[in-house]
């Protein structure tokens, strides 16, 4: 195959690639951007003829937008903090040291993801009543933490195998304890790694809307409040909160898209 | 400053036996080194001493202080590691500092401690950087500073050469040597490489799954082999070790020539390819010529003696040929004698 050719054909496969993801962002942010009679004109211009952030400002302006988003920060940050402090000794345990069953314990946490939470939904409900936590938000963040935790878990875990344990041993030998190296050594090293794995976690709690919805009533979080106030609001109107759900995620993953690279392996070095 | 006696140690991993009953004794500022093959123990037993890893018998002495429960933190020990484990988030002033600071030192001290090991190891003029921007050699020789800025008790180099090129291998070694000797620090040091054991030792402690075999000074251990490993493992090209016919007690013929040999059992004849000399064809022990490798200062030639292969490292002045039939002699207290079974020492 000339060069030429394979050049072509890996950028053609960028585009598409690209597109895929691109193109119903796009969409959506044109759609939110361009008013009631924007959104339903056809054939659809590629620009909004008349741009207009007009529903995007009624839409902030409704009651109880401000109290979900704030509600989802919340989750989301509790999700975040679970899902970092419980996965990376995990993950640093699975990384450092031999123990018994430890491919079937990699196997299990990859598990707790083959129960869709469809099926987990009443039964929490249940429990969620009986202890107390059902419509808060820690409630929800609990459930985010066992969706987070798997790559938590394996994403630190790869991350500590990265870290040579002769940088721990020449610690312990210069006079650390255990916990004092990993404190001066294991985590500065991982620290850029562990805020990658944490915001990972913070938008899949963010954009998390199953669980979200069937344990809140009140104090929904911004993904289960949309759904319910969306389904009977107009089409503009559902854009621009799909709009603001996706910006966030987008603008998280964006930031810190070079450590996710040199996690899973395309090394940033 | 102290001396280190190591009695008895064992170590098994499940069913692997790593350390057989290991002893050794180093004395103080001593250089000593642990040669050996892959697998041997040489570094399960240096970290035994330095408490990274616990054994499951024995004991471990640094001068009078029984270190064997010890944690390696307690022991006052430095380490070198063969890929250098600097710190990647310090500037080298700040690994150089680690120990110090660990040790609660004062300020001024750790700057006098940091600024002495940087101009030992002459590396003061990047101590603000980070060890991403050395090369290898310059971050061997900040693990190196690091681990004399404690002004430890003992030192333990686990093959620090190794991950060097050829070159610098030779240069560090060279300045290993002086600055060690300079700081008279007790050191033992962990390698494979046979020649950085001649050149460094003040003692080598030869290992073999598991055991020392011999533990004497290198000049020694390359004369004197105790056993036919050694005699295999050391120098280059290794011994030549030829099996002699046995002619009754007390004697033995190669090549048609006969030899006074110890005891009355099958015996192996070790001979190294510097110490054998050319005569004339007919007299000695008759050899045919196989290969002639012309190496410059000398030339090494591959010879069959009845039908094993040796090695002679001849002078360039000597005219060989290939299929030539030569003669052999053994320069006085050339030969030493080693028994078929067990490959040890016979007398």
């Amino acid at each position: 195959m000339s060069r030429r050719l394979v050049h072509v054909m890996i950028w053609s496969g960028v585009i598409a690639l690209s597109a895929w993801v691109l193109a119903p962002i796009y969409l959506l942010a044109a759609s939110a951007f361009s008013g009631r009679l924007g959104v339903n004109a056809w054939p659809k211009p590629f620009f909004p003829t008349a741009p207009t952030i007009e529903v995007l400002s009624f839409f902030f302006k409704v009651e109880g937008v401000w109290t979900a988003t704030l509600t989802s920060l919340q989750i989301a940050g509790m999700t975040m903090l679970f899902s970092v402090l419980l996965g990376a000794p995990a993950g640093y345990a699975l990384a450092r040291y031999p123990f018994r069953g430890k491919d079937a314990y990699r196997m299990v946490i990859l598990l707790t993801r083959a129960f869709p939470v469809a099926i987990l939904a009443l039964p929490l409900t249940v429990r969620f009543i009986a202890l107390g936590v059902y419509d808060t938000p820690l409630g929800i963040a609990l459930v985010h933490t066992c969706l987070a935790l798997p790559f938590a878990v394996l994403v630190t875990s790869s991350l500590f195998v990265g870290i040579p344990r002769d940088l721990e041993e020449a610690a312990w030998i210069m006079g650390c304890t255990g916990p004092q190296a990993f404190l001066k050594i294991v985590l500065p090293i991982a620290a850029p790694g562990l805020a990658a794995t944490s915001i990972f976690a913070f938008v899949i709690s963010w954009n998390e809307v199953f669980a979200a919805a069937v344990l809140s009533v009140q104090h929904r979080p911004l993904t289960a409040y949309l759904l319910s106030v969306l389904s009977e609001s107009p089409l503009h109107f559902r854009f621009a909160g799909g709009l603001f759900l996706i910006v966030p995620s987008v603008v998280f993953i964006f930031a810190v898209r070079k450590y996710l690279f040199s996690m899973w392996g395309i090394s940033n070095r | 400053m102290v001396d280190i006696t190591i009695s008895a140690v064992e170590r098994r991993y499940g069913a692997y036996h790593a350390l057989k009953g290991v002893s050794l004794d180093v004395k103080d500022q001593e250089f000593v080194v642990l040669l050996g093959p892959s697998g041997c123990g040489k570094t399960t037993l240096l970290r035994a001493i330095a408490g990274l890893d616990h054994v499951d018998g024995g004991s471990i002495r640094l001068g009078a202080r029984d270190v064997t429960a010890e944690p390696a933190r307690k022991r006052g020990i430095a380490m070198v590691f063969q890929n250098y484990a600097v710190f990647p988030h310090m500037t080298v002033f700040e690994n150089v500092a680690f120990g110090l600071r660990m040790q609660k030192a004062g300020e001024p001290q750790v700057k006098t401690a940091v600024e002495s090991a940087a101009e030992l190891m002459r590396i003061t003029s990047y101590l603000q950087r980070y060890p991403a921007q050395l090369s290898g050699g310059q971050r061997q020789r900040v693990a190196l500073a690091r681990a004399l800025a404690v002004k430890p008790a003992v030192l333990l180099m686990d093959e620090p050469l190794s991950n060097l090129d050829a070159l610098l291998r030779l240069e560090m070694r060279a300045e290993l040597k002086s600055v060690l000797a300079q700081s008279k620090t007790t050191t033992i040091y962990v390698t494979h490489d046979q020649v950085e054991a001649m050149g460094l030792a003040d003692r080598v402690a030869v290992m073999q799954e598991g055991r020392i075999v011999q533990y004497e000074p290198p000049m020694q251990v390359y004369a004197q082999p105790a056993t036919t490993f050694v005699a295999g493992f050391i120098g280059n090209p290794p011994m030549n070790l030829l099996k002699a016919s046995r002619q009754g007690a007390g004697a033995a013929t190669l090549g048609g020539a006969s030899f006074e040999a110890p005891g009355s059992g099958p015996i192996l004849l070790g001979v190294r390819a510097e110490e054998l000399e050319l005569v004339d064809a007919g007299a000695g022990v008759q050899a045919k010529v196989r290969v002639v490798e012309p190496l410059g200062p000398s030339q090494l030639v591959t010879v069959e003696i009845d039908g094993q292969m040796a090695r002679l490292d001849l002078s360039n002045r000597q005219k060989v040929a290939p299929g030539e039939v030569i003669g052999l002699a053994p320069l006085p207290g050339a030969l030493r004698w080693f028994n078929s079974e067990g490959g040890l020492r016979a007398v």
